[in-house]
């Protein structure tokens, strides 16, 4: 043995794409070039709520450059709409369209695709295109959307409520009258969207000769498309390709399929050529998933020691005017009622949540999906009713903890949670703050006028979903699957299901069979995000690409080390028992190295020499192993985040000082590129907290849809953040890793709004409406 | 309004002419006509940097200028950038530093701090986060941007 040889998992190897993108050269969807693609451009609705009277498109079809306009009409008969696929019981759903039918429901719905030879032209033919509207009352209010006279988002809905249920512990009122203390607060989280810098697009091209159709889309998920789009267009499935190129950013957006994107899809299916649709800057903040918008009431109740007693959390969610596709809108406000207090023993919790439709566009699934607002609400009121009781949070905080070595439990609310760690969070983050000191210092400060303020959440996520998921969503909640092989050279080829936007599964999939296969780091190749060329499975979502992908990579590199080190003994003659491979070199245990045989080697005779090998079954290079059933449905993480800030009492302004992470993701297989998916996560977090809303007025008007009036956190707002981790390994994997990529954005909008609440409680004031803008800070400090 | 011009500029150390719409941005040109396609259109109104271009010497954003308004320029992308070493300790630092995720916003970043170390050997952290300011990334949180354009600084002569 050499022994030498440095282990890949736990290393911070660089990513290999990282090279083409600093030089530019990553392919994204726009540079796609497909010979003689045409061009599409949407009509979208102005209105919130219209019927469609009449469209009259001649001025339209007869300009020159103008290929096909597309009205519903012309695709009706290839595409018969389409539901959620996550259904639930009693949920009303409406059916959505690849173009508005009958009515529009949303501004920035689909109504008239023009077809023509570029973008521009497109563009100028969608002005020509002429809609006689009546208008229809818009149902936008969501606190009045259950009102007996409250405007119907879809008329024929007997109202406007499309879910709702009740999780865990029912309404005992005397538990919190009888309580030592009960704090209490209303939420409102406004409206926000995703907003990566890289649009959604589609190249879609269906040939008629033989029925095949090739789809390239930035998205996460290629084999959830082909399925979809098969089942939607009522095509073979067999026939059809989907190719995700690099993929500018997701965090949720892009794990969704709309109607823009089937009705691109459906147009080539209709005219038989290639076409391309790039959503602009207006059409992504009006039309990709929007996220988060519920009002939540939520108590708590403590017993003089300050033991937490009861909990209950009621929310309403702005759903849109549809449910997502294929996972449905419902998860954000079942994850936030049902994931609430969940790091803490509490004897009674319950929650209620509605979700309601609205004359707004769709709410899907946002990195984190109801995680933040569970733990903002949660968080919230452990350290309102710390200040209450004249508890130290952090001290009230460990003595309401399940302990770290009770696990596994399961909370009232029905989710099972095993091998969570906060005492040892919450006591590591001690460890690399000095809290007292810094409290202290923010009193001081006090006394010269400068507000500051210091806040803390932990949190639980449920991440890595699954194919035995019991919240299973059909066609997109897959078994995942693997291809490994040994090309001649000795290069290791891995096809995998799961998918990189950038986060570096690639990279973390690599280390993982570089060390159980035993080769070079530089010698893996890995090959995703194309539904011809990689096994069915889920893509990235819910952040499991190292928790899922590496468990596969582990299991199939074991499997393919044996049927190796098996074909090495036949050619040393010797027991593969005996061998042993490190860095692609085979040789005996004990042995010098010029005793063995190179990767490579064996490689060389398997592919072109195989009669040097003992007669009987050839030997295979290659295989694929899937991730099934055995495999728990959802994997929990758990973590903790703190956050420094000053305000500016006089205009209302937070300043970011300082962000602290302690999070447990199990194994670490990169430190370096976990570490960087926790900041840009807390980044967005404050997004929330601080910045993002898009504002709808009362008539369902957008009137901030620019990047300009959207205000995402910049380089010059954000402080530098501090990463560190406990690790506890998944027990139920044999790699142990757990989700990491929706940590960052879960804890920070807790902490911030602890901070900031910190900041000004001294004044009186509080604040729990997010974001929390200049206006609503001088608001809650009474000084507008 | 209508019909085609034919502008002549140099495009990374090279003379090209191009025939383009009047209408046509050079964020659009560089990427469809010329094939470039490091430019990258986040936004389409001058927010978020990633079609920025240097435009005689200055980092302009691609989707405010138009095609035709390059006529007589010297205009550089991220590949003229990269191809000629100018960048290269910047590249390097971003890879190391893995200061980017996606990669979509990156060209713009790296030029952005290219300029500003040309003018400022040394930059603060706050100048480091001031000069990235124009420019939007959505994965990073810029910590590792600022660490690595710190790095890259240290690094040049």
């Amino acid at each position: 043995m050499t022994g030498a040889t440095t282990k890949a998992v736990g290393s911070s190897h660089r990513r290999g794409d990282a090279t083409l993108f600093v030089g530019g050269r990553g392919t994204y969807i726009d540079d796609v070039a497909v010979p003689g693609v045409l061009h599409v451009a949407f009509l979208r609705s102005p209105h919130a709520h219209a019927r469609i009277v009449a469209i009259r498109t001649a001025h339209a079809d007869a300009m020159p450059g103008v290929v096909r306009v597309v009205t519903a009409a012309d695709l009706a008969p290839l595409c018969k709409g389409w539901q959620t696929s996550q259904t639930y019981p009693g949920y009303v759903l409406r059916t959505q369209y690849p173009l508005a039918t009958d009515r529009v429901v949303f501004v920035g719905q689909a109504v008239v695709a023009v077809v023509a030879e570029s973008r521009a032209l497109a563009e100028d033919a969608v002005e020509l295109v002429e809609i006689d509207w009546e208008l229809l009352p818009p149902a936008c209010d969501l606190e009045g959307a259950m009102a007996p006279d409250a405007a119907r988002a879809h008329p024929d809905l007997a109202g406007n409520l499309a879910y709702q249920a009740d999780v865990g512990d029912p309404e005992n009122r005397a538990l919190f009258d009888e309580a030592a203390c009960v704090v209490e607060a209303a939420f409102r989280f406004n409206r926000q969207t995703v907003m990566p810098m890289e649009t959604r697009g589609v190249v879609a091209s269906y040939l008629p000769g033989d029925g095949s159709l090739s789809v390239y889309q930035s998205h996460t998920a290629p084999h959830q498309l082909r399925s979809l789009y098969a089942t939607h267009l009522g095509l073979d499935e067999g026939r059809i390709r989907v190719i995700c190129p690099h993929v500018g950013g997701s965090f949720g957006a892009k794990i969704h399929l709309y109607s823009d994107e089937v009705a691109t899809v459906a147009i080539s299916r209709l005219i038989g050529r290639p076409v391309k649709y790039i959503a602009d800057r207006m059409e992504a903040l009006l039309a990709d998933i929007h996220a988060r918008e519920q009002i939540v009431t939520a108590k708590l109740a403590l017993d003089a020691e300050g033991r937490f007693v009861a909990w209950r959390a009621e929310t309403r969610l702005a759903m849109g005017a549809f449910s997502t596709h294929p996972g449905s809108s419902v998860q954000e406000a079942d994850e936030a009622v049902r994931l609430a207090m969940a790091p803490y023993r509490v004897p009674h919790v319950g929650g209620r949540l509605e979700v309601v439709f609205q004359n707004k566009n769709i709410v899907g699934q946002y990195r984190g999906v109801g995680h933040p607002i569970a733990a903002a609400i949660g968080e919230h009121l452990i350290e309102k009713a710390a200040a209450a009781m004249g508890f130290d949070p952090v001290a009230l905080r460990l003595a309401n903890y399940v302990p770290d070595d009770a696990y596994p439990v399961k909370t009232r609310t029905g989710i099972d949670l095993d091998a969570l760690s906060h005492q040892a969070c919450l006591r590591r983050l001690g460890e690399i703050i000095d809290i007292p000191a810094l409290r202290a210092e923010n009193e001081r400060l006090r006394g010269e006028g400068i507000h500051r303020g210091f806040g803390i959440a932990c949190f639980i996520e449920r991440t890595a979903t699954n194919a035995p998921s019991n919240a299973h969503i059909r066609k997109a909640t897959a078994q995942d699957g693997i291809t490994l092989s040994v090309d001649p050279s000795g290069a290791v080829r891995c096809a995998i299901s799961v998918t990189d936007q950038g986060q570096g599964t690639h990279t973390v999939v690599a280390q993982v069979i570089a060390d159980e296969l035993g080769v070079p780091f530089d010698r893996v190749r890995i090959v995703s995000g194309d539904s011809q060329a990689t096994p069915y499975g889920s893509g990235v979502r819910a952040s499991r690409g190292t928790a899922v992908g590496g468990e596969l990579a582990l299991q199939a590199s074991r499997e393919l080390r044996a049927v190796i080190l098996e074909a090495a003994a036949q050619l040393l003659q010797t027991g593969a028992e005996r061998l042993s491979m490190t860095d692609g070199m085979i040789f005996p245990a004990g042995s010098e190295e010029g005793n063995g045989i190179s990767l490579a080697d064996l490689a060389e005779v398997v592919h072109f020499k195989p009669q040097l090998l003992p007669r009987g079954a050839q030997v295979s290079l290659s295989l694929s192993r899937h991730l099934g059933h055995d495999w728990p449905a959802l994997v929990p993480t758990n973590g903790v985040q703190a956050s420094l800030v000053e305000v500016d009492v006089r205009t209302g302004a937070v300043r970011l000082l300082r962000h602290w992470a302690v999070d447990d993701f199990g194994t670490i297989v990169n430190p370096l590129l976990v570490a960087e998916q926790v900041r840009g996560g807390i980044a967005q977090g404050i997004g929330q907290a601080l910045f993002e809303e898009l504002v709808y007025d009362p008539g369902g008007q957008v009137q901030n849809a620019t990047l300009a009036d959207y205000l995402v956190p910049l380089a010059s707002d954000l402080p530098d953040m501090v990463i560190d981790h406990v690790e506890t390994p998944w027990p139920h994997s044999v790699l142990g890793a757990k989700g990491a990529g929706e940590a960052g954005t879960t804890g920070a909008v807790g902490a911030v709004l602890n901070a900031v609440n910190d900041a000004i409680r001294p004044l009186g004031a509080s604040i729990t409406e997010l974001p929390m803008t200049p206006e609503r800070m001088l608001a809650a400090l009474n000084r507008l | 309004m209508s019909g085609i011009h034919t502008i002549k500029f140099r495009l990374n150390g090279r003379a090209v002419a191009k025939h383009v719409e009047p209408r046509t941005s050079a964020a659009d040109m560089i990427r469809h006509v010329s094939g470039l396609t490091g430019t990258h259109v986040g936004c389409e109104h001058g927010v978020c940097g990633a079609c920025s271009i240097v435009l005689d010497g200055a980092v302009v954003r691609g989707c405010l200028v138009f095609a035709v308004q390059l006529d007589g320029a010297d205009v550089e992308t991220i590949e003229g950038a990269s191809d000629s070493g100018r960048i290269a300790a910047l590249q390097a630092a971003f890879v190391d530093r893995n200061a980017l995720q996606c990669g979509f916003c990156t060209p713009g970043m790296l030029l952005i701090a290219a300029e500003l170390l040309s003018r400022e050997p040394s930059p603060s952290r706050e100048q480091i986060r001031e000069a990235l300011s124009g420019n939007i990334c959505r994965c990073t949180g810029y910590e590792a941007i600022v660490d690595a354009v710190a790095a890259a600084a240290k690094v040049k002569p």
